[in-house]
This record gives structure tokens, C-alpha cells and sequence, in this order.
């Protein structure tokens, strides 16, 4: 599989996988409108501006870890600490805030991205340096970063008067008073255009790509591969560290066992949704951002349909069994094109 | 990432373990790989498991006990149990998410046909481990079929599973709360944890899953189709080629893999007398934990049914060790994990001084 993965790349045939690529994002972008579509029938007012900001709440977690953990994805890694880290920085800012009344937030904001990015670096140094496998040194940072959370905080949930009210305001309030599009909406788009930027005009983010689509060549070609791979643990850390203070900003309460738990999985599902490939080596900001809406979009139709909450997680199972088929289709349909010529 | 396990291994100049491939391989290579086979990565956990038990002891005199012992191995019996499946499928090369699933579903749909369907719970206990077998069959068909990464197919499946669990069951479970107290699971089928083998203090899932492993261990290290394992997770390119059926191999594993979560899934309904669809939720990265720290090479090709087994009865050493210590279940979390990578970085570095 990787084989005719490093063949296509060194046929360097970009235009149809650019093509197909597009058509990828197109494909997700058509999903969404069904979605829309199918739950307008039933619901004409389902776009309402209290839903639309429901769907666009969804987004700032999701999409701020997500543009990360894609950039690990791309290098064939895989971070499964990152619920742990947002757990980890949302407790620990939480009890700042909680101890010192009128800590400035964005020294809070700071600090959280501060914690990420260290405890990501632990990841970034034993997968790098130390050559332990990413699945296994983020399978084992995952309890571990969760054991120090509950250690940290006594086992003590931080309540929502400990979160300061101009934090919660940012998942309430919106620039030019627009109420359904809040702050944390405007940061993770803002990130995630940089990260788009930092993948498409940097050396640091087109090595990302080169290390994924070909370890070997990359470290002929003299790519700094230890390095880069650190990078982008680290940027994963930074980013959940980020998503811990959104977390609390949102919900108003960050708990140790609770918060974060399991949330690997929604963070890969949008992912690989989003037209990562799985396999490493490509995968676009705009897919993941796509991913993520439609995951958000997908959970608040279904609460709008009055379909039980129950029926949430089988139909994230299925919509990523759907996303991975069709990655699977578009793939074999790039292999038998390239082939044939 | 895990599939691609040629590349990886060949930047890190691991070596797979001694199989006979097609002379591919060099003389050198062979003798290489042979040393590389002597670091015996199991050895690590032993070494801890003996550790483990001095410094429990030195901990609290309770610790030696051994009925306490033995009555802690049943709190996390699951998870040994799937994890045997799981050696299988991580020597393999592959890797199955959706174990802790697959035991939810098959323990909510064993309650539904029990309760609600009135089928005698002999037939059910059938039903359900065709069911898991089932469920692990459809896994590996995605996996070979689809030619997808088993870490994609079963991310997708670990929802699916615990998603349609949670469909059939809801918030409530079976017996349903609001039953009266008398339609429960028959007695003879119940707390089988607290069943032990006659004068002994070795309660009886303890026994279960030593057998199941002996038997799989057997079919392991001893049979042909055992070998194709190792020969598939080395290298499957060379074991399609030498003639190995892959496709239908893969699908047997995830097949085997779903039948012990279903056998995880009836022991727990037995043990906490009630199903639900948040039944060992989480639990899948417990049982990677417990084999990868049993020696197995995550990227496939090596590893034994010895370290599965040796790793497990540390976790359980240290888990009630911790208890007796006072540590919160929570913080265990801490140590678990420190000692994944540790012992990762120990067989990593007494590989590398083995090479020198």
C-alpha cells in the first residue's frame, strides 16, 4: 500500500490527486448539504440562528485539536493524549483562576498553550528521539496525563462560578454584537487559516508533507525529520492546551474525570473524515474544518429531528465507516488511473 | 503509521523475529534477527512483576494475601481475555479499537433476548458469542475488503458498536431499573467471580482465562497457523506470495478477536448481574496496554502469549498493590501508563546495547 503511495508521489501525477482531492472536499461538502437538506423537510426552521450556533460551537474544540493531530496524522503518527492535555491545561488554568480572582485571562489563555505545548513535548521528545512508537507513547501520556490531572486537582471539579464570566462571554458573545457567531468561533477559524498557512507557504510545514509521503527520501533528502516530527507533537500539546480554556469558556466547568475523555476519537473521526489520508502524507486544513462542521451538524439535526441522543455515536460510527469507504474508493480509482496510463 | 510496519522498522533498524520466510532474507540478516530475538522483551515484564511484588509487600502486610490476590484478577478478568485476541491481532500487524465495544453490544443484546424476548439463557449465551464472533467477522471483512487500515475500520466500528448498544438499550439497562426486584439473571448464571475452584482460593475466571490462553497460546506458537501470524504481521507482501491465504487469515483473527469480547462481554453480565451500553467503556486502550507491555511489537511480527499473560497479572499485582497502598484508582492511571513506556524504553535500549 505505502509502495504505490511513494510511486504515485514520485510520478509526481498532482494533478489528478490534486483533482481527486478537490472532488474529496466537494464530496464532503455535498454530504453536508444533504444533511442540511433532509432536516429542513422535516424541520423548515432548522436554520435558525440559535442552531447555526449550536452547529458553530461544535467547531472551536474540534477544529483547533484537529488541525493538529491532522498535521501528526500526515507524518504517520497518531496522538491519542490530546483529551488528556485539554483536561490537563483546563484544570490546572481552572484552579488559577479559582485561587486568584481577577487573573488576566489572557495570561490564562497563555499559560493553557504554555502547558500544552510542554506536555506535547514529552510526546514530541519519546517519539522523536527516544523512538517509541507514537500509538504506544501517546496510549501511555493519555493515562498518564489524566493520572496527573486527577492528582493535580484533588479530584476536585473546577464549578462554573470559578470561571471567570468575561471567559464564558467568549462562547457567548460574538464581535459587532453578533450573537449567533462567538468569539471562540472567530480564534479557531483564525487558527486554523494559520495553520492552512504555516502547511502551505513554510519549509517547517511542506517538510511535514515530504516526511509523510516518504520517510526515507525525506531523510535523504536532508528534511530534518526529528525535528519536524517533535514539531508537530508539540503544536498538538499547544493546541489541546488551547481547547482546555475554550472548554471551560464553553461549558463553564472543567471536570478531571469527565472533560476530555474519549475525545481522541471525535478529534480523529473529523480527521479522517475530512479526507486524511490515513496512511500518512496528505490531508488539507479545509477537509478537516469541513469534517468538523459536519459532525457538528450531523449531532444538532439530530436534535432538532428529536432523534434520541442515543442514536449519536452509531451514526458517527457510520458516517466515518461512510468517509473511509469512499477515501478507500477515491484511492483505488487514483491507483487503477495512474496504472492505466 | 501501523501498517507500515517495513518502513518504520527499517528506520529504526529493528528486527522482526526469526520466521521462516522465503529465503529472502540474507544469512545476515538471520543471524541478526536471532540476536535481536535474544532481548526477549517479556523479560522486562517478569523483571517488573517481581518488583512489583517486593515492593507491595514492603507496602502493606495485607498484600501477600493471596485470596485477596486472586480476588482482584477478577475485577479486570475482561480485560485479559481480550487482550488475549488482541496479541493475536497486534502480532498480525493489525489492531482491533472496537474490543470493549463489541463487548457492550454483545452484553446488551444477551439482556434484550433474555429479558425481552424470553429465549432460555443457554440459547442466548450461544446466540451472543455467535453474535461476537459476528461482529469480529465484519471487522475483518472491512479490513481485507475495503484494504483499509484496521485502525480506521475499527475507530468506525468502536462507535458503530457502542452506538447501536446504546440504540437498544438507551440510558436504561436489563433488568430494566424500574423492574421489580425479582426478574433478574437466573443465580446459577450470576457472580461467577465469586465461584472459586473447590479448596482453593483461585476463583473461577481466573481459570478460564489461564485455559483460554494456554489453548491460544498453543494454537500460537505451535501450529501452522500460528506461524502464519508472525509471517503475515512480518511481512505480508512475502506471506501473500509464499502462499498464505491472508485475506481469509485476517478475517479469523478479528473473527477470534470478537468472539472473546463477546465471552468478555457475557463473563461481565454474569459478574455485575446487569447489562448496559457503557459497559467497559474505555476499556480498549487497557487491553492494548496489557499486551504491548507483554513484548508485543506494536508494528507486528513479534511476540508471545507468555508476556500477554505475564503483563496482565502485573497490572493486576500493581493495581491491588496500589490499593492496599491507598493510591486512587484515578492516579493508578499515572503509574499504568509511565510503566507502558518504560518498559518500551528498556527493551528499546537493551536492543540497542544487544546490537553494539
Amino acid at each position: 500500500m505505502a509502495s504505490t503511495d511513494d510511486t504515485l508521489n514520485s510520478k509526481g501525477n498532482s494533478d489528478l490527486g490534486l483533482k481527486l482531492s478537490r472532488f474529496r472536499e466537494l464530496g464532503i461538502i455535498v454530504f453536508l448539504i444533504a444533511v442540511i437538506g433532509v432536516t429542513l423537510i422535516f424541520k423548515p426552521n432548522f436554520l435558525r440562528p440559535i442552531n447555526i450556533r449550536s452547529i458553530l460551537l461544535w467547531i472551536p474544540l474540534l477544529v483547533i485539536i484537529a488541525s493538529g493531530e491532522m498535521m501528526v496524522i500526515i507524518t504517520r503518527g497518531i496522538d491519542l493524549s490530546v483529551g488528556s492535555m485539554l483536561a490537563f491545561s483546563g484544570i490546572v488554568v481552572g484552579m488559577i483562576f479559582r485561587d486568584n480572582p481577577g487573573f488576566n485571562i489572557f495570561s490564562g489563555v497563555f499559560l493553557g498553550i504554555l502547558i500544552g505545548a510542554g506536555l506535547g513535548a514529552i510526546n514530541g521528545l519519546l517519539i522523536a528521539w527516544a523512538s517509541i512508537p507514537p500509538i504506544i507513547t501517546t496510549l501511555g501520556t493519555l493515562s498518564v496525563y489524566r493520572g496527573f490531572v486527577f492528582i493535580v486537582s484533588g479530584s476536585r471539579q473546577i464549578d462554573p462560578n470559578d470561571v471567570p464570566t468575561a471567559l464564558i462571554r467568549w462562547s457567548q458573545r460574538g464581535p459587532f454584537g453578533l450573537q449567533w457567531v462567538p468569539w471562540v468561533v472567530i480564534i479557531a477559524v483564525a487558527i486554523a487559516i494559520l495553520a492552512a498557512l504555516f502547511l502551505k507557504y513554510t519549509k517547517r510545514g511542506r517538510n511535514i508533507y515530504a516526511i509523510g509521503g516518504n520517510p526515507d527520501a525525506a531523510i535523504l533528502r536532508g528534511i530534518p525529520v526529528q525535528s519536524t516530527i517533535f514539531l508537530v507533537y508539540l503544536i498538538t500539546g499547544a493546541a489541546s492546551g488551547l481547547a482546555g480554556i475554550m472548554y471551560a469558556s464553553r461549558f463553564g466547568f472543567v471536570n478531571p474525570g469527565k472533560t476530555g475523555v474519549g475525545f481522541e476519537l471525535t478529534v480523529i473521526a473529523a480527521v479522517v473524515i475530512g479526507g486524511t489520508n490515513i496512511f500518512g502524507g496528505s490531508g488539507t486544513v479545509l477537509g478537516v474544518f469541513l469534517g468538523s462542521l459536519l459532525l457538528g451538524t450531523i449531532n444538532v439535526a439530530l436534535s432538532v429531528l428529536g432523534v434520541a441522543s442515543t442514536w449519536q455515536l452509531a451514526v458517527y460510527g457510520f458516517v466515518i465507516l461512510l468517509a473511509v469507504t469512499v477515501d478507500a474508493v477515491i484511492q483505488r480509482e487514483l491507483q487503477r488511473a495512474t496504472t492505466g496510463e | 503509521m501501523i501498517t507500515d510496519k517495513t518502513d518504520t522498522q527499517g528506520q529504526k533498524g529493528k528486527g522482526g523475529m526469526s520466521q521462516e520466510l522465503p529465503a529472502i532474507a540474507a544469512s545476515q540478516q538471520r543471524s541478526h534477527r536471532l540476536r535481536g530475538n535474544l532481548a526477549h522483551p517479556e523479560l522486562v515484564t517478569v523483571a517488573l512483576i517481581i518488583l512489583a511484588f517486593i515492593a507491595g509487600s514492603a507496602l502493606s502486610p495485607y498484600f501477600l494475601d493471596a485470596a485477596f490476590l486472586f480476588n482482584y484478577t477478577s475485577l479486570y478478568i475482561e480485560v485479559g481475555i481480550m487482550a488475549i485476541g488482541m496479541t493475536f491481532i497486534i502480532i498480525s500487524g493489525n489492531i482491533d479499537l472496537s474490543v470493549a465495544s463489541m463487548l457492550a453490544l454483545v452484553a446488551c443484546v444477551a439482556g434484550v433476548l433474555y429479558f425481552d424476548l424470553s429465549i432460555p439463557l443457554g440459547i442466548t449465551i450461544v446466540l451472543s458469542l455467535a453474535l461476537g464472533t459476528l461482529l469480529g467477522t465484519i471487522n475483518g471483512v472491512l479490513v481485507t475488503r475495503l484494504k483499509l487500515p484496521a485502525l480506521a475500520v475499527t475507530l468506525a466500528t468502536l462507535a458503530l458498536y457502542r452506538g447501536a448498544a446504546q440504540v437498544l438499550m438507551g440510558d436504561d439497562s436489563r433488568p430494566k431499573l424500574a423492574w421489580s426486584r425479582d426478574v433478574v439473571f437466573p443465580e446459577w448464571f450470576t457472580g461467577i467471580h465469586r465461584v472459586y475452584i473447590t479448596g482453593t482460593p483461585i476463583p473461577v475466571p481466573f481459570v478460564i482465562f489461564l485455559i483460554l490462553a494456554l489453548i491460544l497460546g498453543i494454537v500460537l506458537h505451535k501450529t501452522t497457523f500460528g506461524r502464519w501470524v508472525y509471517a503475515i504481521g512480518t511481512n505480508e507482501l512475502a506471506a501473500h506470495y509464499s502462499g498464505i491465504p491472508t485475506e481469509r487469515l485476517k478475517i479469523a483473527l478479528f473473527a477470534l478477536s470478537g468472539l472473546l469480547s463477546g465471552l468478555a462481554g457475557i463473563i461481565m453480565v454474569s459478574r455485575l448481574s446487569v447489562a448496559r451500553y457503557d459497559h467497559a467503556r474505555g476499556w480498549e486502550l487497557d487491553v492494548i496496554t496489557a499486551v504491548v507491555l507483554g513484548g508485543t511489537d506494536i508494528f507486528g511480527g513479534r511476540g508471545t502469549m507468555f508476556g500477554t499473560v505475564a503483563a496482565y497479572l502485573l497490572i493486576i499485582i500493581l493495581r491491588t498493590g496500589m490499593g492496599v497502598a491507598n493510591i486512587k484508582a484515578d492516579s493508578q492511571l499515572a503509574v499504568i501508563g509511565s510503566l507502558l513506556i518504560i518498559a518500551i524504553l528498556v527493551s528499546n535500549l537493551t536492543g540497542r546495547l544487544r546490537r553494539l
